[in-house]
């Protein structure tokens, strides 16, 4: 199973995801995320998924979870990158992805974190 | 096109892959293949979570008006959907999901077939055409 990587710089975690991804990949995720939340006191997470071709419904609702943790760290989650055939087949699915904001590009979801809005 | 194991989370990913090819390769639109891999993932967790494993047919399929399309079948022989309809409404869930996953994956695709026996089994059908 391929661990998905997670970067801090400033007050800010960086996740891109760049793997095909399995359910426990993201179950991982979702606890590194915990962890570096818990240690590094960041305050903002960003998830770039401009490389995932699919979220099922198992998927979203793990990003809606890393949100809802996020929280309890005082710490915001966007999700950013997402392709539009992703966006209309989530929406279809009937998944809305509360707990997390979403931005078009890193660049915006950053901006969303800073609260320049 | 080909018969594919879910054993595992990789087989899950092994299957969205080879969906994904075969929808490409019959003309179906960027946003046909996403829903119909969505659909296939879906689909595929189920035969592996609930169903205790199973395999996954992909087949490519022409329409009486000549439309190209793929099929897919997933089967289990786990133990099988007492409630159908039930198993079908958003929001109903067995697990610890959203219940989104069967009632969702039909919306994605343009035909669903259940087929299911309580202690034998279940087979999902679906297909999506191309436009």
């Amino acid at each position: 199973m391929e661990q998905v990587p997670i970067l801090k710089i400033g007050q800010t975690l960086f996740v891109s995801i760049q793997i095909d991804l399995q359910d426990e990949s993201v179950i991982m995720l979702q606890e590194d995320l915990a962890n570096k939340l818990a240690t590094t006191g960041a305050r903002g997470v960003i998830i770039d998924i401009t490389g995932v071709e699919i979220v099922d419904s198992f998927i979203g609702r793990m990003l809606s979870t890393i949100g809802s943790v996020s929280r309890l760290f005082d710490a915001e989650t966007v999700i950013v990158g997402m392709r539009p055939a992703v966006a209309i087949t989530l929406t279809e699915l009937g998944l809305s992805l509360s707990g997390v904001r979403t931005a078009l590009n890193a660049e915006k979801g950053l901006e969303i974190l800073n609260g320049k809005h | 096109m080909g018969v594919l194991p879910i054993r595992s989370g990789d087989d899950v990913v092994r299957v969205r892959q080879h969906v994904r090819g075969a929808a490409a390769e019959n003309g179906l639109s960027l946003v046909d293949q996403t829903k119909l891999v969505t659909a296939a993932s879906e689909l595929a967790r189920n035969t592996l979570v609930h169903g205790g494993g199973g395999v996954a047919r992909v087949e490519a399929v022409k329409s009486s008006a000549g439309r190209s399309g793929i099929k897919l079948h997933f089967t289990d022989s786990g133990p099988g959907i007492a409630d159908i309809s039930l198993a079908l409404t958003d929001g109903w869930s067995s697990g610890n999901g959203l219940g989104l996953g069967l009632s969702g994956t039909r919306r994605l695709v343009d035909e669903f077939e259940i087929e299911s026996k309580p202690g034998e089994g279940t087979t999902v059908m679906v297909v999506k055409w191309s436009r």
